[in-house]
């Protein structure tokens, strides 16, 4: 369309609108929102990982601002249903009940004129408790059921899944066979804005009303109403600025219930907001697979079939709505990767522990299973002394494979993987790594060259979800938008951006039919009282799902403006077209938005006799063609410095090549993969939540939770390959999460390129200085065939 | 978390803060780096902070010939700004505390007085002979930086005392410096450190390991080896190291031996 012309349309590297107010320090988040009368809310939370309450006092007098779960008998048990086979329930009441499961779940709600005033009440809260084995290490908890996290159960299992795809048939026939076990970390998401909720109630609107940063608002307002019991119109939820939500967001917390039901009981405002210590301590929620794999090859290196046992340490409880169940699933079903084998067999367990539950972080079990596989094929590389680029590329699918059916069963839309690949190594320049890499540096570190290729499901649909089992399902997405009178047009979308830049690539979607001015487009979203339902922003979803919408609203006000615009001319409608935002008529007459606006709005005695009722507003949903997902893809490449004196890992370059289909934003889709490859690297080299026996975390600020910053986050060069998807609306995939699934995999298979020669091979997250060290020490102490 | 309750006073003048800090649960602040999270954290709990950045006479760098004279609230920036003669490690190791804006606020006396293992100046002004005084309401005495931290945390200043300034020798001609320190990112505490000074028209050799789970530890038999020899071999190192601090893992023991070899290998 020529609207790319325009620089706004799609395809065009426009600013982000919302920079502006961001860099100006003028955003509005959750804690910037201040009522009249407002008090503060903070928890006396678990100091112990497992154990019975035996007693809970609080002094005299203070009832009516320390509170007990059975003092809010209103709030009901978190518990999210699933219909997946084996599943058991976990029920998270919104203040312990009879246990504590975890260090830092919340035991009493505190209430004061400031948080501090809070904190002191917090600490005048006893608390007895008769302490219980804290289970810490995911493979003890489900072999040995003696102690369990959730007593009614018979074990520690939320679930276990299980595949057999071909397995037994291919593995025959392979040369080699080639196991590892390979281990991820425990993370916290680290969003630069925690969780927040003022919860107030509106005696106009007659409506508790929720500003919470929050990435699914709708989603949160079910949630609200469904654990108070109140009815859903009583609730709006308001997602104002949020500062990052990664999947930590999209979730309904005891929290929320806590203040909700106060502002419920007292008709005053009430908020909470998380401080990074809780976020550390009871958001260590995410990342921590364990993976035993054996892949089957032939001698040439080509896969044949793979077989897991993947281990998910699942925590505490299972959250609603995603449910425990989501982690599993997606691991299982994506394990395989971009890879063309056809013997897979997985068993997959998600295993109760005494952490923080788990929750669906930026990537979602994708980050781990694209560890897991990536360095699989660079340890069959080595098995069968080949170059790890040309055994991933001979295992890749190819484009004239598309679509492809995997072994999963998963259906790859289209796309040409090995291309990614092979521009990734030409981009990076492997010869001139190669000669630096033998020519050794000058200070004495050693060169290491990785890839990692994957490709990620993005917009997954109605079916998808059903799958997973869980308690709720996304549909149609829907988008309602209005012409202004004066020809600017109001956008409404039901998704909340939180850093993806929606406000302009929605205007930009807008003009692109429209050929609107972005700047008098006007994006609406994060708002349950103004904007059409959706289930939210997750899962790389929203640019293909309220994207789609947007364009099927806007295309739909196209005829009804054109009939207006015809008969303001007096020229016959079929003799009419729109064009650049403006109808055309014989001759080269236009009629301009602004004068059929100007008719519709103020002036109707001018509209035609036969006018669309509708007018200039129009909601239209959108689902597409085949809602097993638009795959996106890519391959990274890495050039890293070792130093094996110090065990730091230095990443000299770091080249992605990536094909989200239709690029609606070139710059935004470039600044989505930094901040996910910015968090991937945290992934592969910093991020860890460690554990001692009695179940207490060892970080509890950023001083011990190391997170990377600007100095450590290389030049990231990006490049783009544009493979529409043929089931979206423009051939649009999300790619929201992608840039955090590659880094630990392309980081680590540098490393161990780098480490080869010392029979050295790390495979497990993070990749410490200590534990690269450490490797090294031990290496040094066996000759290198038995080291590896 | 929101620090407990407690009382907030500006001192004009050190008599003012030593009468403050008597007997009232009382701890001096400057810049807050430290002490700021810690009260945040709750596990500083003072009845009293008393603020003795806005001091003038602890804001002071003065030329006393032989010596520079630091004053305890100088900060870190102030450092990394202004080069001082004969003390030119001084703003070499500022520039490289923390970051820029931790630097602004931080003060050298702070630093001193927090005494975290692997903070710089611990070690530096050990390594560089420094010696700090120290006022009180009982008089003013002068501590060896070498001496003054006595364990992890924990320093030889009584509850009624704070830093009045830091004396830093000036280096002899031909003096050599080494510092080096391994830090997992920019502007984290190091996880491995070492300070070298070799200085001889003083003829002095200084060697010192921080970032251990107590003070610096002095290594100057390996000092007096580098400046005999130039160079010492990693097993002397290393079982330098063992000796001062017994009983590390693998990787522990071979990154602080990293760190005493590259800061030998800078002089």
């Amino acid at each position: 369309m020529s609207e790319a012309k325009s620089g706004q349309g799609v395809g065009a590297r426009l600013p982000r609108k919302e920079d502006s107010r961001h860099l100006h320090g003028r955003g509005t988040f959750v804690p910037d929102i201040i009522l009249p009368g407002q008090r503060e809310v903070a928890f006396f939370r678990s100091p112990v990982a497992h154990a019975r309450i035996t007693g809970l006092r609080r002094p005299a007098g203070s009832e009516g601002r320390i509170f007990f779960r059975d003092d809010m008998p209103e709030v009901k048990a978190i518990v999210a249903p699933s219909s997946l086979p084996t599943f058991k329930l976990s029920e998270q009441h919104h203040l312990a009940h009879g246990k504590v499961r975890f260090v830092g779940e919340p035991i009493v709600c505190c209430v004061g004129r400031t948080r501090a005033e809070a904190e002191d009440l917090a600490e005048q809260v006893e608390v007895d408790f008769d302490e219980l084995p804290a289970l810490i290490d995911a493979h003890k908890a489900r072999l040995d059921p003696t102690v369990r996290i959730h007593e009614e159960w018979d074990d520690n299992l939320y679930l276990t899944l299980s595949l057999d795809n071909g397995f037994e048939a291919e593995s025959k026939k392979a040369d080699v066979v080639v196991k590892r076990q390979i281990d991820l970390a425990r993370q916290s998401m680290n969003p630069m804005e925690g969780k927040g909720t003022l919860a107030v109630w509106d005696d106009r609107a007659n409506q508790l009303v929720l500003y919470s940063s929050s990435q699914t608002p709708h989603l949160l307002r079910i949630g609200i109403a469904r654990f108070l019991g109140i009815a859903e119109e009583k609730v709006r939820v308001i997602a104002p600025d949020v500062g990052g939500g990664f999947g930590y967001k999209c979730i309904v917390f005891p929290e929320d219930l806590c203040v909700a039901w106060l502002a419920l009981r007292y008709r005053k405002p009430f908020r909470y907001i998380e401080d990074r210590r809780e976020h550390l301590v009871a958001g260590a929620n995410s990342r921590q697979h364990h993976y035993n794999l054996t892949a089957y090859a032939s001698k040439e290196g080509r896969l044949l079939a793979l077989d897991a046992e993947v281990t998910i340490d699942g925590g505490a409880y299972s959250n609603w709505p995603f449910t425990i169940g989501l982690e599993p699933g997606q691991a299982t079903g994506n394990l395989p990767g971009p890879y063309d084998f056809r013997g897979y067999r997985v068993k997959t367990y998600c295993v109760a522990t005494n952490k923080p539950g788990f929750l669906p972080y930026r990537g979602v079990a994708r980050t781990g299973v694209c560890f897991a596989m990536e360095l699989m094929i660079d340890a069959i590389a080595r098995a069968v002394d080949k170059d790890p680029y040309e055994v991933r590329r001979m295992n890749l699918v190819r484009p004239d494979q598309m679509p492809y059916d995997n072994v999963a069963r998963k259906h790859y839309d289209s796309g040409d993987y090995p291309r990614a690949l092979e521009m990734a190594r030409d981009k990076l320049d492997v010869e001139k790594w190669r000669e630096r890499q033998k020519k050794g540096e000058p200070d004495g570190r050693i060169i290491g060259i990785g890839f990692a290729s994957y490709c990620e499901q993005s917009a997954h649909g109605t079916s998808v979800f059903a799958a997973w089992g869980l308690p709720m399902t996304p549909g149609y997405d829907q988008a309602a938008v209005r012409l202004t009178a004066g020809g600017g047009l109001e956008v409404r979308v039901g998704v909340q951006s939180h850093g993806q830049g929606m406000e302009t690539t929605m205007a930009q979607l807008a003009h692109q039919v429209l050929g609107i001015d972005t700047a008098r487009v006007q994006v609406v979203h994060g708002d349950t009282g103004t904007t059409p339902f959706s289930t939210g922003t997750y899962a790389s979803r929203s640019i293909v799902m309220s994207g789609g919408a947007v364009v099927n609203a806007c295309k739909a006000l196209i005829p009804r403006i054109v009939r207006i615009g015809a008969h303001l001319m007096q020229a016959p409608e079929a003799e009419c077209r729109f064009e650049h935002g403006a109808v055309v008529g014989p001759g080269g007459k236009r009629s301009t938005l602004a004068d059929i606006t100007e008719a519709w709005y103020m002036r109707p005695e001018r509209l035609p006799a036969d006018v669309d009722t509708q007018g200039l507003e129009a909601s239209l949903a959108f689902k597409p063609k085949r809602d097993t997902g638009a795959f996106s893809y890519a391959s990274h490449a890495v050039a890293v410095a070792v130093d094996t004196e110090t065990g730091q890992v230095e990443i000299l370059d770091y080249v992605v090549v990536e094909d989200c289909g239709t690029l609606v934003n070139p710059a935004v889709v470039e600044h989505q993969a930094i901040g996910g490859i910015a968090q991937g690297i945290g992934t592969a080299i910093y991020e860890e939540q460690q554990y001692d026996a009695n179940g207490q975390p060892n970080a509890s600020t950023l001083a011990d939770y190391v997170i990377p910053g600007p100095t450590e986050i290389p030049n990231i060069r990006i490049f783009h390959l544009e493979s529409p998807s043929p089931y979206t609306e423009l051939g649009i995939k999300g790619m929201g999460e992608g840039g955090a699934i590659a880094p630990p995999a392309v980081i680590f298979n540098a490393v161990n390129n780098a480490l080869d020669p010392y029979g050295v091979e790390v495979r497990e997250t993070p990749l410490t200085p200590e534990k690269l060290l450490e490797a090294l020490e031990k290496a040094k102490l066996v000759p290198k065939r038995e080291a590896a | 978390m929101k620090a407990a309750v407690f009382d907030y006073v500006r001192p004009r003048d050190v008599g003012e803060a030593l009468s403050a800090l008597k007997g009232n649960d009382a701890k001096p602040i400057a810049g807050g780096q430290s002490l700021g999270p810690m009260l945040n954290l709750r596990l500083a709990r003072p009845k009293v902070l008393v603020d003795v950045s806005r001091i003038q006479s602890l804001r002071q760098i003065q030329d006393e010939g032989e010596a520079w004279r630091i004053g305890a609230s100088v900060t870190h920036a102030e450092l990394e700004d202004r080069p001082l003669a004969g003390c030119e490690p001084l703003a070499s190791v500022a520039r490289a505390v923390a970051y820029r804006a931790v630097r602004n606020r931080g003060t050298v006396g702070g630093s001193l007085a927090h005494a975290d293992p692997a903070a710089d100046w611990p070690l530096v002004f050990a390594a560089l002979d420094a010696t700090l005084r120290v006022m009180g309401t009982g008089g003013t005495r002068e501590i060896k930086a070498d001496a003054f931290m006595t364990a992890a945390f924990t320093t030889q200043l009584r509850d009624d005392e704070m830093i009045e300034s830091i004396r830093v020798p000036k280096l002899g001609a031909g003096a050599r410096w080494g510092y080096y320190k391994f830090c997992r990112k920019t502007g984290e505490f190091p996880e491995a450190s070492a300070a070298l000074l070799l200085d001889p028209q003083r003829r002095i050799a200084r060697l010192f390991a921080g970032a251990l789970d107590k003070p610096p530890a002095s290594l100057d038999a390996l000092a007096r080896a580098v400046a005999q020899e130039g160079t010492v071999n990693p097993e002397a190192v290393a079982a330098a190291l063992a000796r001062v601090a017994p009983g590390m893992g693998l990787a522990a023991r071979k990154l602080r031996a990293t760190a005493v070899q590259r800061a030998i290998a800078q002089v």
